[in-house]
């Protein structure tokens, strides 16, 4: 089963990640990957780099960063293939322990992808 | 299933391939690693339902299992040699006088699951055996799942596992990973074990219980630990990549209600450009080893000429032709034969790929098997003898075992008909 893991630390910063924690997120990346789960990862920049494109009947509104919801941000995704949604908690609660805190939002993507028949 | 029972099932689908590897190198034996393993599992059962889920189950599990072992041999349950190698090794870490012991662990941990991954293909076991075995080793399957998986009753799975663990300890299989001219032969067994697995998942149809098309994604997963344990080895990159673009496709293989859609009918809309672009990554990495050679690595390059083509039409298929030549070479097959003969249809024109065909006609393991009827139909109906075209396929229907897809060769027979009445009505 596939997922979409996506992590949203609760508030938001500019700094950049440090060596350490660019070092144990690496780490468990590499384990992650090596077990076969992880198809695809990515981190995003702060927020005030990014713009939202929202169209609303014919009218299409672009709006520059840094966004105000700060508790819905998005800082970084996870494309997880594991056995069942049991398994996906247990590595996103592995992902959320290198990373400190936190939340992620685990949603099953839809089955194109899968051996099974549609 | 309640959420610590669930959680805990999720740690061991983690951990338990891992936790056996560590503790068949300290006891020297699978199937004891694996009673050891089950002990720690039935332990955490008993306990984090109350103390919830510890912050390294991996470890929590390990050191529990080692109890078991140390208090199994204090009752003298386990044989003397087996005493002295765990206390050997238990005494060798204290004077290694490793602050971490898991750390000490972790970096055996890629070595003990290469060796349990040769040891569950060993040929000394049936083909068989090697497949259940790793599954419920290496993928951390229960045996009913096995046996949902496989069709069969539970008993026969559990049965095959034992024996398939006794065979092992009886011949004495070292724990080990085979080095020199012993290492490519059983490599070839490790390969052919997932790629098994993954077959009998992607031949799962419809109706069939998800336990089966789920065999693909155990494969793909063993596929891509092996790739990390041996990146050295091409043609485990060779397999990954065939696995990955074969199962691209899997979204697009049956129409609404299951009938099989051919390759060159499926909307290729609906492959899953993920698992190619990852495909295509683990062939490059093949190819970069030097093994565009090998096998699993050839046939990897034919799925890539396809996932690579935007539309039927741009399918280069003079490549694919002198791919499943060099196939047909190296391990030459009548399968493999019928398929060339396909890419040369397309390639080089019907007339050429006729002539490969009709050179099988006499091929006696292709007596029964409805796909050469069924290609040399194609092949008749290009080159416009229709009545001919027909009657193979309805003789490849007859041949099928699939219902459904008997319905549609006989939809062709019968497109087949149609089309020879304007080509009579012109002549």
């Amino acid at each position: 089963m596939r997922f979409m893991s996506l992590y949203k630390p609760g508030k938001e910063t500019t700094a950049p990640p440090t060596e350490q924690e660019i070092a144990t997120m690496a780490k468990l990346i590499d384990e992650m990957t090596r077990a076969g789960v992880l198809i695809s990862t990515g981190g995003l920049q702060h927020s005030g780099k990014g713009v939202k494109v929202r169209k609303a009947g014919e009218k299409v509104t672009v709006t520059d960063g840094p966004f105000a919801e700060t508790k819905e941000l998005i800082a970084g995704f996870a494309i997880l293939e594991a056995k069942s949604k049991a398994h996906a908690i247990e590595l996103a609660r592995r992902f959320l322990d290198v990373v400190g805190e936190g939340e992620c939002e685990i949603r099953p993507m839809h089955m194109a992808a899968d051996c099974a028949a549609a | 299933m309640s959420d610590i029972h669930r959680a805990i099932d999720a740690v061991w689908r983690i951990e338990s391939a891992r936790l056996i590897a560590g503790l068949a190198r300290i006891v020297g034996d699978v199937g004891t690693a694996e009673d050891l393993a089950q002990d720690a599992l039935v332990a955490a059962l008993e306990q984090w339902p109350e103390s919830g889920v510890p912050r390294n189950p991996g470890a929590w599990l390990m050191a529990t299992a080692k109890h078991r072992a140390i208090d199994g041999l204090r009752r003298g349950k386990m044989l003397e040699r087996k005493h002295e190698q765990l206390g050997h090794e238990l005494q060798a870490r204290q004077e290694q006088a490793v602050p971490d012991l898991d750390a000490a662990l972790d970096d055996h941990v890629g070595d003990d699951l290469l060796r349990l991954i040769f040891t569950a293909c060993h040929p000394v076991l049936s083909t068989e055996a090697r497949v259940a075995l790793t599954l419920r080793l290496l993928g951390g399957l229960t045996t009913q799942e096995i046996a949902r998986a496989f069709l069969v009753p539970e008993a026969t799975i559990a049965q095959r596992i034992v024996r398939a663990k006794r065979t092992l300890a009886e011949a004495r299989v070292p724990f080990e990973v085979p080095r020199g001219a012993d290492l490519d032969a059983r490599l070839s067994s490790v390969l052919g074990v997932i790629y098994l697995i993954f077959n009998e998942g992607y031949s799962a149809t419809a109706g069939d219980d998800w336990m089966r098309p789920a065999l693909c994604e155990d494969a793909l997963r063993l596929g891509r630990i092996l790739a990390e344990l041996a990146p050295a080895e091409p043609e485990v990159h060779g397999l990954v990549a065939l696995m990955e673009i074969q199962a691209s496709r899997s979204g697009a293989r049956t129409g609404p209600s299951g009938e099989p859609i051919l390759l060159l009918d499926q909307d290729r809309a609906r492959w899953d450009q993920l698992l190619i672009r990852r495909g295509l990554a683990a062939l490059e990495r093949a190819e970069a080893l030097g093994g565009s050679r090998g096998p699993y690595a050839l046939q990897a390059a034919i799925a890539a000429c396809h996932a690579r083509a935007r539309t039927p039409g741009e399918t280069d298929w003079p490549r694919i032709a002198a791919l499943y030549d060099a196939l047909a070479q190296l391990a030459p097959s009548p399968v493999v034969e019928l398929n060339r003969a396909v890419a040369v249809g397309m390639a080089f024109g019907p007339a050429a790929g006729l002539e490969l065909v009709d050179a099988l006609s006499t091929e006696p393991s292709l007596k029964a098997y409805h796909l050469l009827p069924s290609v040399r139909g194609d092949l008749l109906a290009k080159l416009g003898r229709i009545d001919e075209a027909r009657a193979e396929f309805v003789r490849a229907a007859e041949l099928t075992r699939n219902a459904r897809e008997r319905t549609l060769l006989l939809e062709r027979a019968a497109a087949a008909q149609v089309l020879t009445k304007p080509v009579r009505f012109d002549s």
